[in-house]
């Protein structure tokens, strides 16, 4: 079972369905702004920035379990395999909707968007790298995997950093958001470089 | 109805509208001349925005796009405003800080009588007409918004522009005090917002200067009370809150073009050809959307005015000039 989490013993059977039922919320509010017509003359602009935002907060709170897991807080960690599936259900809704409403599922069209627009290009190659982890993302293929499901999963960090590549080229005069965003990137993966090099000496 | 008489401003012959463009415009004059002006029946019917007052104008003859009209609640909430925020929404939320009233338009540079505008001139001083225009903004989303207002180019003859003045600008209010999205640290943007026209460009019957929208006064985030409307060219150009005219002879320097020349030019006329570097032009969302129906439909060369407005740029490669 993909979801299924083996250290939890100590905690109650309805830890995970909360924490599951809280990463689902803001895809339901997106669903129910949709539905109630909340959301303005143009609901794809608004969903697109949601479900884009919402990746790239999974992405940091899944790079963030290993640091915190080494200072002893492994709460975090336990969700990370349900958190990195969510965050690729966030982008994948993302990519949907960009095929829906901004290419009309016209293949030349989309082909065209990815050769001629890098941010399109570097978001789509952040989702490439995502989808292979999530695929490999149960018991039975992590056993099957063995080490290199570990390199494998690897794919996470250059996947980050396209993930806020297509943010900064999206921007076109306030760069704020982008630069939060850079900046709690930057923390977390230099904390990894950081270890690989201590680590190596 | 009072008869229009129309003087012409002291231009150069290389920048007089084409006669036949010209005859055209005088033939839409003259067939509403009979109509009674229009009370604001879409204000009768209309949003409860009680800021906002009704105008009294002359219906537009072509109602060819009554029926593809944006509803006036998307038309005011759906806005980009950079100086209220780089949401979409943050004009309609934050716009309401701005003053409106006192307000003074500087008209200068080289004009024959340099002056000013104020708000009872902007909404009583001139004959009001309906225009039911195509807006496509450079994000590839478009409206069809019904503005009230009146020809640039009776603004500009009232100040006599001189033989040598070849452009004009446009400035923005800049009142950080009332202006949030000026405030912010990481706005890239030179405020004052700053836009330009070619004198040709300024002087064609096409280009409105709006006081108003769907039969009433603008709203704060649409650009109260002046703005310019350019149908032909991308959203941008069409700049609100003017508080500063000037006759130039040299091109002036325009906000988005200074910021990312790659990306802006000084024309921007619409065009599907020519992409912006970041996505494609050739379509374009026309609002209301939602995400099952997109209402994607082809971007039309000139926005739909090309039979009206391809002559000023006739040898120029539009592709250079974008």
């Amino acid at each position: 079972m993909a979801l299924k989490i083996t250290h939890t013993a100590s905690r109650g059977p309805w830890v995970t369905p909360i924490v599951l039922a809280l990463c689902l919320v803001p895809l339901a509010l997106m669903i129910y702004e949709l539905a109630s017509g909340q959301l303005g003359p143009d609901p794809a602009k608004h969903l697109m920035q949601s479900t884009g935002e919402w990746g790239l907060r999974g992405l940091l709170l899944v790079l963030l379990a290993a640091p915190l897991a080494q200072r002893g807080y492994r709460g975090l960690s336990r969700y990370r395999r349900m958190l990195g599936l969510l965050l690729f259900l966030y982008i994948s809704l993302h990519l949907m909707l960009f095929v829906q409403v901004y290419v009309g599922w016209s293949g030349a069209l989309l082909t065209e968007e990815l050769y001629e627009r890098p941010y399109v290009m570097v978001g789509f190659a952040a989702w490439c790298a995502l989808m292979p982890l999530a695929l490999t993302s149960t018991d039975k293929a992590r056993r099957w995997l063995g080490r290199r499901w570990r390199q494998l999963h690897r794919l996470v960090y250059p996947a980050a950093i396209l993930a806020w590549l297509h943010l900064l080229w999206l921007a076109r005069s306030d760069v704020g958001e982008a630069l939060i965003y850079g900046m709690l990137f930057a923390v977390l993966l230099g904390w990894r470089v950081r270890r690989f090099f201590l680590g190596a000496r | 109805m009072k008869k229009r008489i129309y003087t012409d401003p002291i231009i150069a012959p290389s920048e007089i509208t084409p006669e036949a463009v010209f005859l055209k415009r005088r033939d839409i004059i003259k067939s509403v001349a009979g109509l009674a002006s229009a009370t604001a029946i879409d204000a009768a019917a209309g949003v409860g925005h009680d800021a906002e007052a009704p105008l009294s104008f002359t219906a537009d003859p072509d109602q060819s796009l009554i029926a593809l009209r944006t509803p006036y609640e998307a038309v005011t909430s759906y806005n980009n405003f950079y100086e209220f925020g780089t949401d979409k929404s943050d004009p309609a939320r934050h716009a309401h800080a701005m003053t409106t009233d006192p307000w003074t338009v500087k008209v200068g540079g080289l004009v024959e009588k340099p002056g000013e505008l104020h708000l009872e001139d902007l909404l009583s001083g001139f004959e009001l007409q309906e225009r039911i225009y195509r807006f496509r903004c450079v994000e590839a989303w478009s409206m069809v918004v019904p503005w009230i207002g009146f020809p640039l180019s009776e603004l500009l003859a009232r100040f006599a522009p001189r033989s040598e003045g070849r452009f004009v600008e446009f400035k923005t209010l800049h009142r950080p005090s009332e202006m949030r999205g000026t405030r912010s640290f990481t706005s890239i943007i030179d405020w004052p917002y700053r836009e330009g026209l070619r004198m040709d460009e300024a002087m064609h019957p096409l280009t409105l200067m709006a006081v108003g929208v769907y039969g009433k006064t603008l709203p704060n985030q649409n650009g109260a009370p002046l703005r310019l409307v350019v149908p032909w060219k991308y959203g941008f150009k069409s700049i609100k809150s003017i508080v500063e005219i000037n006759v130039t002879d040299k091109q002036p320097a325009t906000s988005w073009q200074q910021l990312q020349p790659t990306e802006y030019g000084f024309y921007a006329n619409v065009n599907p050809e020519v992409d912006h570097p970041r996505w494609s032009q050739r379509f374009e969302r026309r609002l209301p959307s939602s995400i099952f129906k997109p209402n994607r439909v082809s971007t039309l060369l000139f926005n739909g005015y090309a039979e009206q407005v391809a002559g000023l740029y006739e040898g120029m490669d539009l592709r250079q000039y974008y």
